[in-house]
């Protein structure tokens, strides 16, 4: 969801669950409280958590793909094309344009291009690398536990806390200050 | 990720691995201290490396003229172990990304060691080329770049292919590998101390396992998996290609691409059966590279096996069909030649000892697989050397036909080749975590506060 960064004058609460159902539950029922900005952590890619839990839909790393993709056959065919035609050179006795040669670049640099413009489109949109002092982290979440970070105004943070307190989270932390981690 | 029923625990991989902790204790404490084994291997891989540095900067010092390569064979054993290792290669790429895409649920315990595999495979492959080129200074030359001359490489020429799809695909694997290992690194993070910590902190970005984090991640998983399948087949289709294209009697034919994968998925296999053996034993991993592994890497050798075994008798028929006597003569001289040897070796361990996995007790043997994999190693070397050393030896005119001879100079760069690769693969198994913990827990079941599973 939505950045666990604390707004001035919000109060944060980080929940630590030993179970993948009640962390599923808790969020489900953030989101029906109508809470936008939390967090969750999870020591796997749980599609449950991830679809179920947040109804994550798609994401926008596949334009990256595709586009780097394109750009890298387009390249490819440019690259190949120009330099032919920059030095005009017989060789083999082949046309100067021979494109089904040519196909081979192309193709490795269609792939090479939408490698890399995937893992730039990951870093964006997954805000890698993040080097920021970590606010809110349990290193339980790399291990066995998941764990819900939410943000909320004063007003409403009591009713947070007894949302994410009806789900039996092992640890529950009040405005916590991070760790090191 | 995967889909995989983890509600029936006799369908999975790994039985006996129960909970998620157990993943990160178990593959953690891997990366504690190196006891005395690892460093008496580590110091004969350096060694090794040693040996491979002074027979190149020999080579380098004296000129190409202490290979054994001269007219007609200019291609000899650099170029064997060249396609060598980026065969080896193959394997890593095929467990990690086309069987991600099958959904395979045993590949997440093997993936993360054929993967590195596949990165250090590539990088002991591509110092080949600027080996065999002899003045190693001017090897730069191979990249098109804006020289003073305004003159590129011809696009038309497959060794120029191969620079891009090598190039390519050390990249890409590297990319993949390097990304797959994040998550993992962030928990061997949360677990050390010192500086340790500080070095898993650095290298693992920041990443705190957050849904944000992890639904791109598993989405940018996808993709690259899904550009690095078509990668894969088409490394080794070009690599083949260096040879299809010329008119060389026994290298044109249009069989050599799906030929070459299929031998590379062969050899690569195998290599990952005879490094998972050891690190099983060593790292204390039974409960993660079970039986069942094994038994799904023999059912992949047996496949290929079938497929080259019957790509050397397409190519007999072929030749003996195609009427034209240079190419019959080529064949004639691979079996009864002045290699007869290297084909027989070849024919032996890729087609013959291969099909000893077409029963089940061997195929769940891990020490026979160990066995067999090894042959399966050296099969594939020498099928490399036949191809590419009778070929050259036996061409169109008799008066051109000579013999190759390796020199002491190539065997030690050969010999070296595998320390320098097993350097990097020791380093790997102590700094990285080696079985990918993040993917592992896939296969295990979810700690669930009620009985019923999640829909």
């Amino acid at each position: 969801m939505m950045g666990a960064r604390r707004r001035q004058g919000h109060r944060g609460f980080f929940a630590l669950f030993e179970h993948l159902d009640s962390t599923i539950d808790a969020c489900k029922a953030l989101r029906a409280a109508g809470h936008k900005r939390f967090r969750a952590y999870a020591p796997l890619p749980e599609h449950n958590l991830l679809e179920d839990g947040l109804a994550l839909k798609h994401s926008p790393v596949r334009v990256f793909t595709l586009a780097g993709a394109m750009t890298g056959a387009a390249t490819g065919f440019a690259f190949t094309t120009w330099t032919s035609l920059d030095w005009p050179l017989i060789t083999g006795g082949k046309p100067l344009m021979s494109i089904p040669a040519y196909v081979v670049i192309a193709f490795e640099c269609a792939i090479l291009f939408g490698a890399l413009s995937t893992v730039i489109g990951l870093f964006i949109n997954a805000g890698l690398p993040n080097f920021r002092p970590m606010v809110a982290y349990h290193p339980a979440c790399s291990d066995g536990c998941f764990g819900v970070y939410v943000t909320a105004p004063p007003a409403k943070a009591d009713a947070v806390k007894e949302l994410l307190d009806g789900f039996q989270p092992a640890e529950l932390q009040e405005d916590p200050e991070g760790f090191d981690v | 990720m995967a889909t995989v029923d983890v509600t029936n625990r006799g369908a999975l991989p790994n039985p006996d691995v129960g909970t998620y902790e157990d993943v990160n204790r178990d593959v953690l404490k891997v990366l504690g201290r190196p006891g005395k084994g690892w460093w008496m291997l580590f110091g004969i891989a350096a060694a090794g490396v040693g040996l491979f540095l002074t027979s190149w900067f020999w080579q380098i010092y004296k000129g190409i003229g202490v290979s054994g390569l001269n007219a007609p064979v200019g291609w000899g054993v650099y170029i064997t172990t060249f396609v060598f290792w980026v065969g080896i290669a193959h394997s890593g790429t095929l467990i990690s990304a086309i069987l991600f895409l099958f959904r395979a649920p045993w590949r997440q315990a093997i993936y993360r060691a054929s993967e590195a595999m596949t990165v250090f495979a590539v990088m002991t492959a591509g110092l080949f080329p600027l080996i065999h080129v002899g003045r190693v200074w001017h090897a730069y030359w191979l990249i098109p770049y804006p020289n003073d001359r305004f003159l590129w490489p011809n696009f038309r020429s497959p060794l120029v292919w191969d620079v891009f799809a090598i190039t390519t695909y050390f990249t890409v694997s590297a990319v993949f590998f390097y990304l797959g290992t994040i998550p993992d690194l962030a928990a061997a993070r949360d677990h050390a101390r010192g500086l340790r910590k500080r070095f898993y902190q650095l290298i693992s970005l920041g990443w705190r396992g957050t849904d944000r984090e992890w639904h791109h991640f598993s989405k940018a998983y996808i993709y690259l998996a899904a550009l690095a399948t078509p990668l894969v087949l088409s490394v080794h289709s070009v690599v083949s290609w260096d040879f299809a294209m010329a008119i060389v009697p026994g290298w044109h034919t249009t069989i050599f691409a799906p030929y070459f994968v299929a031998g590379a998925i062969f050899s690569g296999v195998a290599l990952v059966i005879t490094l998972a053996v050891p690190m099983r034993k060593f790292f204390g991993l039974e409960k993660y590279l079970t039986v069942k592994h094994f038994e799904a890497m023999a059912k992949l050798c047996m496949l290929t096996s079938a497929i080259v075994l019957y790509a050397y008798l397409t190519e007999y028929f072929l030749a003996w069909y195609s009427g034209e006597p240079p190419e019959r003569g080529s064949f004639w001289n691979r079996v009864f030649g002045h290699y007869w040897w290297a084909n027989w070796i070849m024919l032996t361990c890729n087609g013959l000892v291969p099909l000893m996995l077409w029963f089940r007790r061997v195929r769940r043997s891990i020490s026979a697989l160990f066995v067999i994999s090894i042959f399966i190693n050296i099969g594939m070397w020498f099928e490399r050397y036949v191809i590419i050393v009778t070929s050259l030896s036996h061409e169109y005119e008799p008066w051109a036909w000579g013999l190759y001879r390796p020199s002491i100079v190539e065997m030690g760069i050969l010999i070296g080749s595998f320390a320098w690769f097993g350097f990097w693969f020791l380093l790997f198994t102590r700094l990285l975590p080696p079985v990918a913990i993040a993917e592992m827990k896939e296969v295990v079941p979810p700690p669930m506060r009620g009985k019923e599973a999640v829909s």
